[in-house]
């Protein structure tokens, strides 16, 4: 650890040690201010979250949405977390007591640890792991457990067929995520957040490896159940899902659980391949890179938004075909290609010379082959949409020349189209 | 000889997790919460492998074990019959399963105390381990030609058998 005490931020505890504090104490307050600020920040976020998803959601369905609360209504979450604070808190009489309680509690904790290494500045993360990439995956799929304990404990069979599909569609998509997560780590060749951050100071990932990007979002968004994907908690057929049975603030933190989750996806979206707090003048205002942060998560959560309003939910075959039939096989195809292309760039002599590695026009060349690889991967996504409609179009012309076995052979939607 | 320093206190609470987890399993008349204490136990072995300065270790026991293989005990446990109010202990397999256990604590007490109370004490020439090696030294080591690529790519190939029969097995005969 440095002693030099630069600013109060970045420096607290040698700070502390020059007013005449003994340096232990001084060492720990400072962590301890550390892990509350970066645990509280996204609780206190997620109170505007809401608001933002709200208000989005209505203007897309010709609403106002909340506006009697506070200015423009930003206050009306609060009032709705005093509301559920307030409440009855209600055990149903089968639930298993102890993990029903445990459920909500794992859950929140599953989306808030992520926060922790979450590179907010170039100079301030919770703790910049080795394995940041990993420890990431690992927390997230704590979340699915999370689930499954309140949809067991809750005794109820609806919240258990919610549980059922949880499994079924975070276990699947968190193979693609994975995947699509393999090609930035290999790009940087470290698994560290803030390693991958500066990695992308010359070019963002997302314009070296765009296939990845598409991928890891459109896993995210199964990940944390939102619409197209929002099986989890199908409101008109499962009546919420897992956390039917839940009342009063374990239901709210169920809820301000997936807000934050699909926030901080969006998050981690924009690290990974937007470049973290990267921007003119981050290095020299810390503040600045925060900023940027904010603003280039926003640009990706708020079409997520959108999307949720807007798209129908896919029905649960539809949901395992896509995952397993294409972006399974679009994940492997990709990642095969780019660690062909890293090498291509490494025996052509074409990445920028490490002291130039930050440098924008450097990066092109390498960039152009890496762009190169991604088209090569989108021909092969196209080849395998083209295959599997042709697929489809050839078994419904079977279907109709033998009349006897196609009522039952096919699903309701697709004989509407036939 | 014993610190009390943060990192014993930290190694002293993921042990009592480990173990305790360990006699939950055994203990539970309910089998969900048998596979919760197995989850605890697996943490409590993730946070040692922190302790040991193996943080990748560590990852990857909450990815796979909690992450994947937990649920799927989950799964399965709830897709039985009868899984609360286990009256039996015991099935006819105990005994093999006390020799192996046995067999196992005896070569693990062996290996942890002739190094550190035999001959010479904390100071003799038997080292457990003198690996210490890295993320990339570990990454390396999976694919370099003359380390473990062998055993690596003949595991690989395992689990995509395994996968394939688990497709095979699953898979309805009449659709195709």
């Amino acid at each position: 650890m440095e002693n030099t005490c630069d600013n109060i931020i970045s420096t607290l505890a040698p700070c502390l040690t020059q007013l005449g504090w003994n340096q232990g104490l001084a060492e720990f307050i400072s962590t301890l201010l550390g892990v509350l600020l970066v645990a509280i920040f996204p609780l206190v976020l997620v109170i505007l979250l809401i608001w933002v998803e709200r208000k989005v959601a209505a203007r897309v369905q010709d609403r106002i949405g909340p506006n009697r609360v506070g200015p423009f209504g930003l206050l009306q979450n609060v009032a709705d977390a005093v509301k559920l604070i307030i409440k009855e808190d209600i055990t149903p009489a089968g639930a298993d007591r102890l993990i029903y309680n445990l459920a909500p509690i794992i859950a929140m904790l599953s989306v808030v640890l992520i926060w922790a290494v979450v590179p907010f500045t170039p100079y301030n993360i919770g703790a910049d792991l080795d394995i940041g990439v990993l420890y990431f995956v690992g927390i997230s799929s704590i979340g699915t457990l999370a689930i499954m304990m309140a949809g067991w404990s809750s005794n109820n069979k609806y919240a258990l067929l919610g549980a059922f599909r949880v499994v079924a569609q975070l276990v699947s998509y968190e193979v693609p995520m994975v995947l699509s997560l393999l090609v930035p780590v290999m790009l940087a060749g470290t698994m560290s957040m803030q390693e991958l951050s500066f990695a992308q100071l010359g070019m963002w990932f997302i314009v070296v490896t765009p296939v990845s990007a598409f991928i890891f979002y459109v896993s995210n968004l199964a990940e944390t159940g939102r619409a197209p994907f929002d099986l989890i908690e199908a409101e008109s057929e499962l009546v919420a899902g897992y956390n039917i049975e839940y009342s009063g603030m374990k239901f709210g933190l169920f809820m301000a659980n997936e807000f934050m989750h699909a926030f901080t996806a969006n998050l981690l979206f924009a690290v990974l391949f937007l470049g973290a707090w990267a921007g003119p003048g981050a290095t020299a205002i810390p503040f600045l890179g925060f900023v940027y942060l904010m603003i280039k998560t926003s640009i990706v959560y708020v079409p997520s938004l959108i999307l949720r309003a807007t798209v129908p939910r896919v029905r649960i075959d539809q949901m395992m075909a896509f995952n397993w039939k294409f972006l399974v096989p679009l994940a492997i195809i990709n990642v095969i290609v780019m660690a062909f292309a890293i090498m291509l760039v490494k025996t052509l002599g074409l990445a920028p010379a490490p002291e130039l590695a930050s440098d924008f026009l450097a990066n092109l060349p390498q960039t152009a082959v890496y762009i190169l690889a991604n088209l090569i991967v989108v021909a092969a996504a196209g080849a395998m949409i083209r295959g599997s409609v042709r697929r489809d179009r050839l078994a419904l012309a079977a279907a109709r020349t033998q009349p006897d076995s196609e009522p039952e052979a096919l699903p309701a939607p697709v004989a509407q189209h036939s | 000889m014993l610190e009390l320093n943060p990192t014993s206190i930290a190694f002293f609470i993921f042990s009592v997790l480990s173990i305790g987890g360990a006699l939950g399993v055994v203990f539970s008349r309910n089998l969900i919460h048998g596979a919760l204490f197995l989850i605890v136990s697996l943490f409590g072995g993730a946070g040692l492998f922190v302790i040991l300065a193996a943080p990748f270790l560590a990852a990857v026991q909450v990815l796979v074990y909690i992450g994947a293989i937990a649920i799927l005990v989950i799964f399965a446990v709830m897709l039985t019959r009868s899984m609360t109010n286990i009256r039996e202990i015991f099935n006819r397999q105990w005994w093999i399963g006390a020799i192996a256990s046995v067999a196992l604590l005896v070569v693990l007490v062996v290996g942890v105390i002739l190094p550190t109370w035999g001959p010479g004490g904390t100071n003799s020439d038997i080292v457990l381990s003198e690996t210490t090696a890295s993320l990339q030294d570990l990454g390396v080591a999976l694919v370099s030609g003359n380390q473990f690529v062998l055993p690596f790519e003949v595991a690989s190939l395992l689990l995509t058998a395994a996968m394939v029969g688990a497709i095979v097995i699953a898979r309805d005969n009449e659709s195709y």
